[in-house]
């Protein structure tokens, strides 16, 4: 039978280390609502995805308040739309019309984001791809809650390269587009390598097509649990420490998946998959970073750092996937800048450039996210990050993604403020050296040699 | 509807027991186990409730709890059994 202690602990977690659940994400398949007519395709998404999802934000609050656990964020994925739009838009304004349907619907739903205004292209475009790639920066100033995503390499495939230079023009055209707003169109766009087909977590988020109609993915969280957790052992060995995370990780996972079955049995949906993710958020003590200050570093960025977050998201693989029937998604430590307090401290003081954000994406889930950078960054230089960052998950066989923010009309010491879950950033600096006669290469990477297994 | 867990955290007053299980009995929630524990000052109190033969909702009884709570000053919280069988257990 349950004790006290267990009863208190749990709580505790929840009002004072911040745990919760990040997100239930519903994925539902919208390739059966294309067709030649735009309009009748607009029509036919807006009604699958109203109708699918009508009680999702309801359903979730009702399962909050049953376990007493917050459940943050109730979203949706979708199947990418250049998969979807490809016989009916013939301009990217035609792809805006979809995008604001898609904005519409994620209003009328309650829900804050809604990812999928998505192409896979890692290894060619389509023409539908490149239509919908360029109309990525009117979409993103004309809609709020829309995530668009771009998977431009695998491991599988290698790297599509004129997609990665395309997408260099494209960011910066966004942030153009959004500058009033401190490019937060950026913000809602993430170009990826080894794109999973069930992250719940934005902006990367899409339903892909090897998915069933409908699913329920969810996203678990808690750096704040952990960290707790490790303050309790301070100065153990490396033995204790894993152990303790691992422990940790299974705890929350659990958590996640009671709440994943849940919300299956009531929407009547399947289960897919939980992500184990520690996803920080501006909120005090609810850092990755934090954890990585109690593991013995300083601040983020010192040395020792990589290894500590390889450790960090190892342990926390471990304990998860013992906690939950079937996981997938991204499924580790998320180090984004601007949404984690401890990772802008670091900046601030001068310990983390992006450099060493890069090495550290080597060894945890995803990448260079949520970082500013100045607004008068080359394309070329934004697509050498790109690659950059895909050549490391390509390679390492792992998801990798940029989600950088060139700030129109803001430089290195200037501060950003996006609000809400994204919330502020400081300007990074980014290398001045050119890298334009790489980039503008045609063609693509070849995939790398450990690729052919077959 | 299940067992529920209820939890009763704040400083200790009189008939803060007696309030809830009045509340639990005139809605046929029968009671599995209490128990309590002060800790760091506060006073802690858990108790397993068995909704099974009651036909109040669960939001509903929470709804009571919560006016309890207020009236004694105390934070009560009523959650389902669960989420600390899953945490907690293998």
């Amino acid at each position: 039978m349950i004790n006290i202690n267990e009863v208190v602990e749990t709580n505790k977690m929840i009002e004072q280390e911040n745990l919760d659940v990040r997100t239930i994400t519903m994925g539902i398949s919208l390739l059966d609502c294309a067709d030649e007519n735009l309009d009748i395709c607009c029509e036919k998404i807006f009604k699958k995805i109203t109708t699918y999802a009508k009680d999702l934000v309801k359903t979730g609050e009702e399962i909050s308040r049953d376990f007493g656990i917050p459940i943050v964020n109730k979203r949706v994925s979708i199947t990418p739309i250049s998969l979807v739009g490809a016989s009916c838009c013939k301009t990217p304004a035609d792809y805006v019309q979809i995008a604001k349907t898609l904005d519409k619907a994620a209003a009328q739903l309650g829900i804050n984001f809604m990812g999928g205004y998505s192409a896979i292209v890692s290894k060619g475009m389509t023409p539908s791809d490149e239509l919908l790639i360029r109309s990525i920066p009117e979409a993103m100033a004309q809609t709020e809650r829309l995530c668009s995503s771009i998977n431009v390499g695998s491991t599988k495939t290698g790297i599509n390269m004129d997609a990665v230079r395309l997408l260099g023009d494209i960011v910066l055209e966004t942030a153009e587009k959004t500058k009033e707003r401190d490019s937060i169109g950026c913000a809602k766009l993430v170009v990826l390598c080894n794109a999973p087909d069930d992250n719940p977590f934005m902006a990367g988020a899409f339903h892909g097509v090897s998915e069933a109609d409908a699913i329920i993915n969810v996203g678990v969280s808690g750096p704040g649990v952990v960290k707790y957790a490790l303050e309790q052992i301070h100065g153990a060995s490396f033995e204790v420490l894993s152990e303790t995370i691992k422990r940790t990780a299974f705890k929350i996972t659990r958590v996640g998946q009671l709440v994943a079955q849940e919300a299956s049995k009531r929407l009547g949906v399947p289960f897919g998959i939980i992500d184990l993710s520690l996803a920080p958020t501006p909120a005090i003590g609810d850092s990755v970073a934090d954890i990585l200050h109690e593991m013995g570093v300083e601040y983020a960025g010192a040395p020792g750092t990589t290894a500590a977050l390889a450790m960090l998201n190892d342990q926390v693989k471990k304990g998860g996937v013992m906690a939950s029937s079937y996981v997938g998604g991204l499924s580790g430590a998320f180090i984004p800048v601007s949404e984690d307090q401890g990772m802008i401290d670091s900046v601030e003081v001068g310990a983390l450039t992006i450099e060493k954000l890069e090495a550290m994406t080597c060894v945890c889930s995803v990448g260079l996210d949520m970082i500013a950078i100045p607004g008068d960054t080359k394309a070329t230089t934004i697509a050498g990050i790109i690659a950059d960052e895909a050549a490391i998950g390509m390679v390492n066989q792992k998801t990798t993604a940029v989600r950088i923010i060139p700030v129109i009309g803001k430089g290195v010491g200037d501060r950003v403020e996006f609000g809400g879950l994204l919330g502020y950033a400081p300007i990074m600096p980014v290398n001045k050296f050119d890298c334009s006669n790489f980039v503008n290469r045609t063609g693509s990477i070849p995939a790398p040699i450990h690729s052919f297994k077959n | 509807m299940g067992k529920v867990i209820i939890s009763v955290l704040g400083k200790d007053a009189v008939g803060i027991i007696a309030k809830v299980c009045t509340m639990l009995s005139e809605n046929n929630v029968n009671i599995n186990d209490i128990s309590q524990t002060i800790i760091q000052g506060y006073f802690n109190m858990m108790m397993i409730a068995d909704l099974s033969a009651s036909s109040i909702k669960l939001a509903d009884l929470q709804a009571n709890l919560d006016k309890i709570g207020e009236e004694m000053g105390v934070q009560i919280k009523c959650q389902r059994e669960e989420i600390f069988d899953k945490m907690h257990r293998i």
